[in-house]
Parts: C-alpha cells; sequence; structure tokens
C-alpha cells in the first residue's frame, strides 16, 4: 500500500474546529531566540506548528489534542486547553 | 438551585464508564460528562480489551459489544533492518468462551459501553468540557462546565479525564508530566478484505491475532510498533518516549510511514486503504508516576491515574477495574454520608492491594533502565538477528564452532563485563 504524507493523513479526519485556538504560544520570542531546533514543529504528530521565518503558525484546527506540544515544549511555552466540548478531532474508528 | 448529583464522573472512557455504570446500578444519582461529540470520538487505542475486567462490569459482554476478533495468537517480532526473529503463542483455548481478550475500535466500543451506563440509569453529557473543579474548604464540591451557568455539584467528583488530567493537575495532585514520562503513539487503521487478513495472519473465520514489534520499528529508540487484526481492517501503529522522540527529532507520522514500508511489514499491509490517522499519549510513567488518587470529595482513576502496565500493554482493563474500585468505595462513602479524604483512600487502599498498583510496581525501574540504557533495542535486537542468521545458514561450518563465533561477536561488540551487567540490569528491571 502506498504511504500517505501528513497532509494526506490528515485528510481522513473529521475536525469539527473551534472559531478560537485551543492552543497558545505564549511568547514567540522564545521561539525565534532560545529555540534553534523548533522541536514542536518536528514532533507534533498532526503538524500543527509551523515556523514561518518570524513567528509560529499554529495550525490548531488540525490538532489530534493529543498533549505532547504542552509537555515536550522546552521552555513551557505553549498554553493548551481542551476546544470547546463538541469541538475539535471527531475519531470515527479507533 | 444548582443541581446536585451524587457522583460526576469527568470522561467516558472506560474508566470514567466503568465508575458511572457501576455507581448506577447501585442506585446513585451518577452524572456523566464527555467533552467529545460521543464518547470515544477523543479516545484512541492500540486495539486490545482485556476479557477479564469487562467481564467483571457486564458479564457475557461479548454477546453483544461491538467486538471485533477474540485474539487467539500473539506474537512478538525483534525486528532488524532485513530480518526479524519471531516468537509467540497461538491457542484454540482463546478462541472459545471465555476468551481471553479481543481486538477492539474504541470509538464504536465506548459508546456502546456509556449507552451500558445509561440503561444503568447515568445522566450522560456529551460536548461538554469540565475547565475546572469547584473547591470549597479544601474540598471538591462540584465542577464547572464550558456551557452557560455550567456549575454542577455532587458529593464526589471522579476524575477520569485521561492521559492529560488537567483537572487532577489543577487540584495539585500531581505536576506536569516530564518527556520521558509519556510515549507519543500514533497509529492508522488500513482497510483491508477479510479474506486478505485470514490468509496473511494465518486465521480462520473471526480468529484475531496481534503483532507487538520491537528494534528497528521505533529505530532503536524506546518503545514499540503493533499490528492488529480487526474484522476488515488492521490497526498499526508505532510510539516512543516523547523523550525518545524529541531526541532523536523523529516525526512520528515519519517513523509510521517507515513501519509501513519496512519490508518485514510492507507484505502484511498490501493493498490496504488507509481508513484514519491517530495519535495519543499513553502514560508511561509507571509505579513512580502515580499521582495522589483520593482527596476530599475527589478521587482519579484510568489513565488520568497513569495506570498503564506499558510492558503488558495493559491500559483500558485496568482503567475498567480502576473504574469499579472507585465506585466500590464511593458506594462505601454514600453509606457513610461521608466524603471525606479518609474515607475516599479507601479507594486507594483497593487500588494498592489490587493487581493494578502490584504490577506496576513489579515493573517501576523498566522505563528508566531501557530509557537511560539504549543497547537493549538499539544494540541486542541486531545482535539477536545476527545470531540467528548465522545459525541457520548451512555454510559447512559445524554448529559447536558456530556458537563460539556467535558468543565472540557478541562479547566483541558489547565487551564481556559490559554483557553480564546488561543482562543482570535487565532481569532486575522485570524480575
Amino acid at each position: 500500500m502506498s504511504t500517505k504524507n501528513i497532509e494526506e493523513k490528515q485528510y481522513l479526519l473529521r475536525f469539527k474546529a473551534d472559531t478560537k485556538s485551543h492552543l497558545t504560544v505564549m511568547d514567540n520570542d522564545i521561539c525565534m531566540t532560545k529555540c534553534p531546533d523548533k522541536i514542536c514543529t518536528i514532533f507534533c504528530p498532526a503538524e500543527v506548528y509551523k515556523w514561518e521565518g518570524l513567528r509560529m503558525q499554529v495550525g490548531y484546527e488540525g490538532c489530534h489534542e493529543c498533549g505532547s506540544c504542552r509537555i515536550g515544549c522546552p521552555y513551557q511555552n505553549i498554553k493548551w486547553e481542551y476546544p470547546k466540548g463538541g469541538h475539535g478531532i471527531v475519531f470515527r474508528l479507533a | 438551585m444548582p443541581e446536585k448529583f451524587d457522583v460526576i464522573v469527568v470522561g467516558a472512557g472506560p474508566a470514567g464508564t466503568s465508575c458511572a455504570l457501576v455507581c448506577a446500578q447501585n442506585g446513585l444519582n451518577v452524572l456523566l460528562i464527555e467533552r467529545g461529540e460521543y464518547p470515544g470520538s477523543k479516545n484512541v487505542m492500540g486495539g486490545v480489551l482485556y476479557r477479564k475486567q469487562m467481564e467483571e462490569l457486564i458479564p457475557e459482554f461479548w454477546k453483544e459489544a461491538p467486538l471485533e476478533r477474540p485474539v487467539i495468537e500473539q506474537r512478538f517480532w525483534m525486528m532488524d533492518k532485513e530480518s526479524v526473529v519471531q516468537f509467540g503463542y497461538k491457542g484454540l483455548e482463546w478462541g472459545v468462551e471465555p476468551y481471553n481478550n479481543f481486538t477492539v475500535l474504541r470509538a464504536q466500543f465506548d459508546q456502546w459501553f456509556a449507552k451500558k451506563a445509561v440503561e444503568a440509569g447515568a445522566l450522560l453529557i456529551n460536548e461538554t468540557v469540565v475547565t475546572e473543579c469547584i473547591v470549597e474548604n479544601g474540598k471538591v464540591i462540584g465542577i464547572r462546565t464550558d456551557r452557560p451557568n455550567g456549575e454542577v455539584y455532587a458529593d464526589v467528583v471522579v476524575l477520569a479525564d485521561g492521559v492529560n488530567s488537567l483537572l487532577s493537575k489543577q487540584l495539585g495532585f500531581h505536576k506536569e508530566f516530564r518527556p520521558d514520562e509519556v510515549a507519543l503513539t500514533v497509529m492508522e487503521v488500513i482497510n483491508l478484505p477479510k479474506e486478505k487478513i485470514n490468509d496473511r495472519f494465518n486465521l480462520e473465520d473471526n480468529q484475531g491475532c496481534t503483532i507487538e514489534i520491537f528494534g528497528d520499528s521505533t529505530k532503536g529508540n524506546l518503545g514499540t510498533a503493533f499490528l492488529y487484526t480487526n474484522k476488515d481492517s488492521l490497526n498499526i501503529g508505532v510510539g516512543t518516549t516523547l523523550s525518545s522522540m524529541i531526541k532523536s527529532k523523529m516525526k512520528p507520522y515519519d517513523l509510521l510511514d517507515y513501519l509501513k514500508t519496512h519490508p518485514m511489514v510492507k507484505p502484511m499491509l498490501a493493498g490496504g486503504e488507509s481508513a484514519e490517522y491517530l495519535a495519543h499519549l499513553i502514560p508511561e510513567g509507571g509505579y513512580r508516576s502515580v499521582p495522589k488518587v483520593a482527596g476530599n470529595g475527589v478521587v482519579v482513576v484510568g489513565d488520568a491515574a497513569q495506570l498503564v502496565n506499558a510492558i503488558h500493554r495493559e491500559g483500558s482493563n485496568m482503567a475498567m477495574h480502576s473504574g469499579l474500585l472507585a465506585a466500590e468505595s464511593v458506594i462505601e462513602a454514600h453509606h457513610r454520608g461521608d466524603f471525606s479524604e479518609s474515607t475516599l483512600n479507601i479507594y486507594r487502599q483497593k487500588l494498592y492491594d489490587s493487581f493494578i498498583i502490584k504490577d506496576l510496581e513489579k515493573y517501576k525501574d523498566a522505563t528508566h533502565t531501557f530509557e537511560n540504557n539504549p543497547q537493549y533495542f538499539k544494540e541486542y535486537v541486531p545482535m539477536m538477528n545476527k545470531a540467528m542468521s548465522k545459525f541457520f545458514t548451512v555454510d559447512g561450518t559445524p554448529k559447536r564452532e558456530k556458537q563460539k563465533e556467535i558468543m565472540k561477536s557478541v562479547t566483541a561488540e558489547r565487551g564481556t563485563i559490559k554483557v553480564i551487567q546488561d543482562i543482570y540490569r535487565a532481569w532486575k528491571a522485570v524480575k
């Protein structure tokens, strides 16, 4: 079978996105000046975080709500909440 | 006048639903709150549900629950780049009542299970996030939700809010996890016709098979991969501690694709069609990471209490059993009319007397040992593969000489003393 890149994997899912992000990068300067690896852009399983040269883009709409970014951010720089009730990812199978 | 219940259970996963079911069966007024669109819509599991703990809640559940296949074979693969050493057990006794375990798809199973709690009298409210516990004079007296006027009160609040358990952190029951206390796991459900699954896995009818894969499945990092058979799909997934994922700078979905295209795995999946991709954290800190589990007016169950035995891939069964023990304690507290920490510590006592904490205690050093000694997965698995290859390749070398060569190559790679230390350390961690 063919592998699917992360965009294609994300297309397999149903999301009911809230209008407001449940994920907040608290201080963009920390990402810029202290975190050369921008490690959240690597380990996030849904590629929610993308570094855009000057700021962190947070694609919260595709979040699996796993919590890795909150725990894995070396600077505890991510405020992590649950999306509003009934919103966010909707797993249909497993 | 705000509404008041005997018990509020936060989270309709296996732990919360078990607790709600038993409380409701015993006549308590139960509110079960779920943040997802339906129970299971936020929940992820590799897929093995054990019969024993489920049966204690719903006798003969297999006659009506939405299960995939009873597992009759459990295989273990020690995988290198182009080879694999395999062992396992297959037994037909697991294919008949009362069974040992089943593969399940959680989005379906959890809905069914929560319905059972509702039938027993619990009130299920979906699409509602509990934002905090209401604490008064050092006692939890209710919850605040994200609904308008969303305050609800109860004698006891049961926190079954999963691995992230923001609520038990709010109460100060545990600190934020370290990245080595959780495993980041990703999986795909892959549709494949039943006949193909049965042919490839050597199964008949509805028999199921599970394969746990170590070694190159995680590129030698601390973690495992799995391949489980559903009725007409496969669950394939891989996870490592979040700390390993960070240290090795791996993208989890790249690791999953690496596994899917591995020459030992690829033929098993051929012709399949991806149906869903899922990511979740597994609490793997074990014994030392178990938080405070009872306070004034509150208890913590399931993943929220870190009740997972990573070595034996047991989690949902521990969740269910902890839910049952919590329910028994809440019922006792209800009879006494006392919901203080000292009464609710009945739950703590039951938990620590049960197989749950006993098993976690047995493996309390395992994660730590394997995390700090990467040689077990990185070096020994390839060594095993090389040894088997050498031993079974017929090239005219006498077998005794081969044995000597194999031993020599193992000690040459690690050093004799190191090998002895490694064996002792591993034995100590799992004894």
